[in-house]
């Protein structure tokens, strides 16, 4: 079945959405091709490959790719799939390659991509190029970095990087400048979660601040019962903290946390934390010697500034999101309309105690982890959403919270009036209808 | 005042006699191991957590040969105070990931015994698992190596730490309700 644009504008409406957007195949398929086919999407982190040769292996949308750091120092994205019969040439999730070679007829690539040797060339027809791009395991057109995050587009031309990613570039700045030595790395090893769901479920949950006090009771309520007497190495006194967070009051989401949206469907929930062993800026003894180290490396006034910054979730839409005062970060890979794989990350703030990062593993643990006691009721939302919607009843989901009291952002976005509008999700909704009809179609204005 | 109180309790209460801890041989130690899996398949999470001591951790890494729980995340680390908390959500009517309930099945076997003390009163137990389990419309097939440091209070095995190496570990996972 085929989607055409015009269809396509009538499936989102003023604080509504139709559920094929979610359960329709066609439009999955659409989707990998204009969204996931166009945009600027995270591929990985320059810490992953440090040195020349250095490759992690990811997607963008279902497409394997390799990101590289080339003999030159450039880091590149390249399709993992060779030239010749079309094999996927790395196996391996990351490593060091002084050159990529297919395991099949034994085909080889330079770090960049282009063609090395091929045995037994005599036997190809004489037309055959090994300079031929055709011959190339190729290069994803574009690829930028900003901060050491490394996005890249299959579209040949467009907006560059840093006008896609807009204001919300302060999110990932967030992230950086909490590093006393202004670096961050991914290090501590990674979380793949999978659920039976449309890949939009998860993002629109992420800055979802009207469901923590529901979804999370079973999480709240232990923890709230929790004796503190209780032996802990410091692990569960972290996860226990954050659990009983998320019993933050409705009063408390509704005045003081706050949502932010800017183009392109990015978003940022306000931080909703008020524990000082949580919080950097809150000066606990843990964070006193990494706050002493942001002072004497930024200076005081900056440091102050870098800390005042509270944001919890960012997304960076189609495929990131993100923690940065908690050294979070998420990659959502589409898999099938019903099928999502995640992938969250830890990262090390470099110059800031060891203790730090215990503490990050820890938090990792109780928000990211495959047996958390939070996620997993995140992961049975999703789950249920998928069977849900496979049952007709409900033509149109609903996601009208704030419609009516949005209000424009000072930076060209638009905020919630409190911290539970939907309104992150309408404007990953809009971004979503502009890519899908190539900026033709755009959701009728209220 | 609890410390008082303790006191108090401890003069008041007869002497607890002293019982030597005997070594501990394989058939002991397998059939400590069967009684713990019994309990995690019939939902007697409460009796399981009473297997542990007061001071134990539970881990489940998330990468083969992962040296610690400190650098790295892991599927589930939890010491004495966030186990208890695991437990205590097991038995909310709110674990929505647990509505309906997982039913478990599992099967220990392949069990010797590494490290111990020269009288054996202590020892690391190295077992192999499979645990089947049923949810909803899904069957899962979890399978791995285990090991338990057991120890012997008042006569009874304990639990001082379990190590649970899942085949899978580093494979995208649904959630992980029930403890393996």
């Amino acid at each position: 079945m085929g989607v055409n644009e015009a269809e396509l504008a009538q499936l989102i409406e003023p604080g509504r959405v139709h559920r094929r957007l979610y359960t329709d195949a066609a439009i999955f398929d659409l989707e990998m091709a204009r969204i996931f086919g166009t945009a600027w999407i995270y591929v990985g982190h320059e810490s992953q490959v440090k040195n020349p040769g250095d490759y992690f292996c990811t997607r963008i949308g279902r497409k394997p790719v390799i990101m590289v750091r080339g003999a030159d120092g450039k880091v590149r994205v390249i399709h993992n799939q060779c030239a010749h019969r079309g094999a996927m040439v790395v196996a391996l999730e990351q490593g060091n390659a002084p050159e990529f070679q297919c395991c099949y007829h034994g085909w080889t690539y330079h770090l960049d991509g282009r063609l090395k040797a091929v045995p037994l060339q005599h036997g190809y027809p004489r037309e055959f190029d090994a300079a031929d791009p055709k011959t190339s395991m190729r290069q994803v057109p574009r690829v930028e970095s900003y901060r050491g995050f490394v996005f890249a587009s299959e579209a040949p031309d467009g907006p560059d990087l840093a006008a896609a990613l807009g204001y919300m570039a302060t999110s990932l700045d967030d992230m950086v400048e909490r590093a006393p030595d202004g670096e961050i790395e991914i290090a501590g090893g990674v979380f793949k979660h999978t659920y039976d769901g449309n890949w939009k479920l998860y993002f629109e949950n992420l800055c979802d601040a009207a469901h923590p006090l529901f979804t999370h009771r079973s999480s709240i309520e232990a923890a709230q019962q929790q004796s503190d007497a209780a032996y802990s190495d410091g692990t569960g006194e972290i996860a226990l903290r954050q659990m009983r967070q998320n019993g933050a009051p409705y009063s408390f989401w509704e005045s003081q946390v706050g949502i932010w949206t800017y183009p392109n469907g990015h978003s940022f929930l306000g931080d909703y934390h008020d524990d000082s062993k949580l919080v950097a800026a809150m000066n606990d003894p843990v964070f006193r010697d990494y706050i002493a180290a942001l002072e004497a490396k930024k200076g005081k006034a900056r440091a102050d500034e870098v800390l005042a910054v509270r944001r919890w979730n960012s997304i960076i839409y189609p495929n990131l999101s993100f923690m940065s005062g908690f050294q979070q970060l998420r990659v959502v890979h589409p898999i099938a309309v019903d099928r999502t794989v995640v992938h969250a990350y830890t990262f090390r703030l470099k110059g800031a105690p060891d203790r730090m990062f215990r503490n990050t593993v820890s938090f990792a643990n109780t928000v990211n982890g495959t047996g958390s006691l939070v996620l997993t009721d995140d992961l049975e939302i999703y789950n249920r959403i998928g069977i849900g919607l496979s049952s007709e009843g409900t033509e149109w989901l609903q996601v009208g919270r704030g419609f009516t009291s949005d209000v424009p952002d000072a930076h060209g976005g638009r905020r919630g009036k409190n911290s539970t509008s939907e309104v992150y999700i309408r404007n990953m909704l809009d971004a979503w209808l502009a890519y899908m009809t190539n900026g033709r179609a755009a959701r009728a204005a209220a | 005042m609890k410390r008082a109180a303790l006191r108090d309790r401890r003069k008041r209460a007869p002497a607890p006699r002293r019982i030597k801890p005997a070594p501990l041989d394989v058939a002991r130690c397998e059939q400590f191991l069967m009684h713990e899996a019994r309990l995690l398949d019939d939902g007697r999470f409460d009796e399981w957590l009473a297997l542990f001591t007061e001071d134990a951790w539970y881990w489940i890494p998330i990468e083969p040969e992962q040296k610690n729980p400190f650098d790295t995340v892991s599927l589930i680390y939890d010491d004495r105070r966030l186990l208890e908390t695991r437990v205590r959500r097991l038995a909310s009517p709110r674990i929505y990931s647990q509505e309906p309930r997982s039913r478990t099945s599992r099967i220990v076997g392949n069990v010797t015994l590494e490290e111990a003390p020269p009288d054996r009163t202590a020892c690391t137990v190295r077992s192999k698992f499979m645990v089947l389990e049923s949810r909803r419309d899904s069957q899962r097939l979890f399978g791995g190596t285990a090991l338990h440091r057991l120890v012997q209070l008042d006569g009874n095995l304990r639990i001082a730490w379990k190590r649970v190496d899942l085949l899978n570990c580093n494979a995208p996972l649904d959630g992980i309700l029930v403890p393996l």
